[in-house]
């Protein structure tokens, strides 16, 4: 168990480090490729030469792109410092860097900016696991009635939904026509309430999404266990339904379901993009597009990095539960 | 099931492997009655035309293709050309159009579009034309990568299959949204004789492609997999056949379906990414119409001029719909196990 766990998270590094890797080389090829430079963008519009000079050189930009990652990587675990006319700035560990344009401190805008789109993405994760599992089973167990296929029409709705245009729809709903939920977002340690109210939408619109999603697969996998033969005989010795349903179909139902919903879990942390830009919350999405679209290299590598993060350490969790729930997994 | 890309969802592709059926060589789905053989093909054309939701989303897929394909004959007939300003149709003072729902009349069947009053159902037919164009050229894309790599890590295993393996886990691990718009903002407007919108909807077929193809590859790598060591591929093994012939005449007919249900729903999925990164503002540019960018213009005309954002989401909506509905037709229809 521990051999496995070890050698998983050194996988996790080796991936982690060759999504900086490619992600640097992506923006480090692109003053070649278009002229644009990223130094030009940092001193601003009216640079002289000599002055984009000295800026590169004190964010390491002529440097070879291994020496850049090598200063990139070793800066998140000791720190790093810039030199540059004569003075240091040292920035402490884990250090991103400092963003192009506001000249922050990535790390800090991170900070702020994480328990954002992690209230959001745990509340609605919450809502979605409870509504769309329970729909998908009661679906399953009521095959062909009635119940049945309204869930599942709904449910195959929800899934062809753009999530920016029920966002939008909601809003229009209860913002604009009905006046309710107007607050914007509050931060818990503020106030629950303001937290809780400027959450709800974004909150009900994540989760119809992900409910429908997860209604239509935990039905199907429902569907297949129930076709098992374990059930059969569980069923033959007499068993009593809940428990047949309860104990040995939930299991079973419940590992494919856990698998995607970490991964789910994971992406979303790293930035639910299109719902915080529809609802215009400030989380990871939001400073993503920022530094998109700004060019702003340090806030791009540090939001795809803590993305990725999320998501390989997410599936790796859901890979350790998964010898909990399901008997017949074993790690080696 | 679709992968609804609103927020790349990690695991839908599972989800499909769930549905997909073994192989059509299956022989599960016999009807009783049937006393001559029947390929597992005619099994699922005859399950898929008594499937009344699949076959309404087969009709709307066919319309739609339609519509895009005759888009200027029908905006000559029935719109204005897609770029064309109505400032006539425009109140100066708020620049919501004049008269209510968005403008609607018998000569702007969907309304103008605020500030500037281009025609809404000569942009929505237009944007017809690149949401499936992208959709179906990214699908095919991912489709044939997918397809050569998975089986290739299928079955020669060993060291390819671990790097196989490695890639396609590190593509699912990478926040596509992001870098595509990364690298979308960052094209020159002209590249390989493209002009402008040529380059975006160039871009936007290989990123949405390249990053399908690891779902599609798992998918075929795990049924390469368990086919590899079927009787039927020894015997064919036993008899001298080469690698290449195996591949071709013995693996690949028995995936063609579980591909066949993937690529299906691979569409709908890559219309909501291809709306989500116009959206984000990494779609078309502006003069060429988009769904995904007509919303994004919305967002902020919406609480003044709701039916605006409605149209264009709605056909996406429709769209997306339709193709999903179809796809799970063709993939219940497949499955050798079903009995619908």
């Amino acid at each position: 168990m521990l051999a496995y766990i070890v050698r998983r998270l050194f996988a996790v590094v080796v991936m982690l480090l060759v999504v900086t890797l490619v992600t640097l080389s992506i923006f480090f090829l692109i003053p070649k490729l278009t002229g644009s430079d990223p130094a030009a963008m940092f001193v601003g519009k009216q640079a002289d030469p000599a002055s984009i000079e000295a800026v590169r050189q004190k964010l390491g930009l002529d440097e070879p792109l291994l020496v850049q990652f090598w200063h990139f990587v070793s800066g998140i675990f000791v720190g790093r410092d810039y030199t540059g006319g004569g003075d240091t700035i040292h920035c402490a560990a884990p250090c991103f860097g400092y963003s192009f344009r506001t000249e922050q401190d990535v790390s800090s805008m991170l900070v702020d900016a994480f328990p954002v789109t992690l209230s959001m993405v745990i509340g609605a994760a919450v809502l979605w696991l409870i509504l769309g599992v329970s729909t998908g089973v009661v679906s399953a167990l009521k095959r062909g009635t009635i119940i049945d296929r309204a869930a599942m029409i709904t449910a195959l709705a929800g899934v062809s939904l753009p999530i920016f245009f029920t966002a939008m729809l909601a809003m229009l709903i209860f913002r604009t026509q009905l006046g309710w939920l107007n607050a914007s977002y509050v931060p818990i340690t503020e106030s629950v309430g303001g937290w809780f109210g400027g959450l709800l939408l974004p909150w009900v619109t994540l989760a119809f999404l992900y409910a429908a999603m997860y209604a239509r697969l935990t039905r199907a996998t429902m569907l297949e266990v129930l076709g098992e033969d374990y059930i059969r005989t569980a069923r033959a010795k007499g068993l009593p339904e809940p428990v047949v349903l309860g104990k040995h179909a939930m299991r079973s139902t419940m590992t494919p379901i856990l698998t995607i919903f970490g991964m789910d879990l994971g992406a979303l942390v790293g930035g639910a993009i299109l719902t915080e830009t529809a609802f215009s919350l400030h989380g990871l999405g939001g400073l993503a597009i920022k530094g998109v679209s700004e060019r702003d290299l340090p806030l791009i590598l540090a939001v795809t990095l803590i993305t990725a993060a999320c998501v390989v350490l997410a599936n790796l969790v859901v890979d350790l539960l998964y010898a909990v729930i399901d008997p017949r997994v074993r790690l080696a | 099931m679709t992968a609804p890309l609103h927020e790349k969802s990690a695991g839908e592709a599972t989800a499909t492997v769930d549905g997909a059926p073994d192989a059509p060589g299956t022989p599960g789905g016999a009807p009783v009655k049937a006393i001559e053989g029947r390929s597992p093909w005619q099994i699922a054309w005859t399950r898929l035309k008594r499937d009344k939701l699949a076959l309404a989303g087969a009709f709307i897929v066919v319309f739609l293709v339609l519509v895009a394909i005759f888009a200027p004959v029908i905006v000559g007939l029935l719109g204005h050309p897609p770029d064309e300003f109505h400032e006539d149709q425009i109140d100066p003072l708020f620049g919501t159009p004049i008269g209510s729902w968005g403008g609607v009349s018998s000569d702007f069947l969907f309304g103008v579009e605020p500030v500037n009053g281009r025609d809404v159902f000569s942009r929505i037919v237009y944007g017809a034309r690149i949401s499936l164009l992208v959709a179906f050229l990214a699908a095919v894309f991912a489709v044939v990568l997918g397809t050569i790599l998975g089986i290739i890590a299928g079955y020669f295993g060993g060291w390819i299959d671990a790097a196989l393996s490695r890639v396609m886990d590190v593509m699912l691990a990478f926040p596509q949204l992001l870098f595509t718009i990364a690298l979308v903002s960052v094209l020159p407007n002209q590249l390989l004789g493209l002009d402008g919108s040529g380059v975006r909807i160039a871009a936007l077929v290989l990123v949405i492609g390249f990053f399908g193809w690891p779902y599609v590859g798992r998918i075929v790598r795990g049924q390469t997999l368990s086919l590899r060591n079927r009787e039927y591929v020894e015997a064919a093994q036993s008899l001298g056949a080469g690698r290449l012939y195996i591949l071709r005449r013995e693996l690949l007919p028995n995936l063609i379906a579980p591909i066949t249900v993937y690529a299906t729903l691979m569409i709908p999925t890559n219309i909501l990414t291809e709306a989500a990164l116009s959206f984000l503002g990494a779609g078309v540019k502006p003069p060429t119409a988009s769904w995904g960018q007509m919303l994004s213009t919305a967002i902020t005309t919406y609480e003044s001029d709701p039916l605006f954002m409605v149209i264009p989401g709605f056909a996406i909506f429709i769209t997306v719909l339709a193709f999903n509905l179809f796809g799970d037709g063709v993939r219940d229809a497949l499955d050798p196990k079903g009995s619908r």
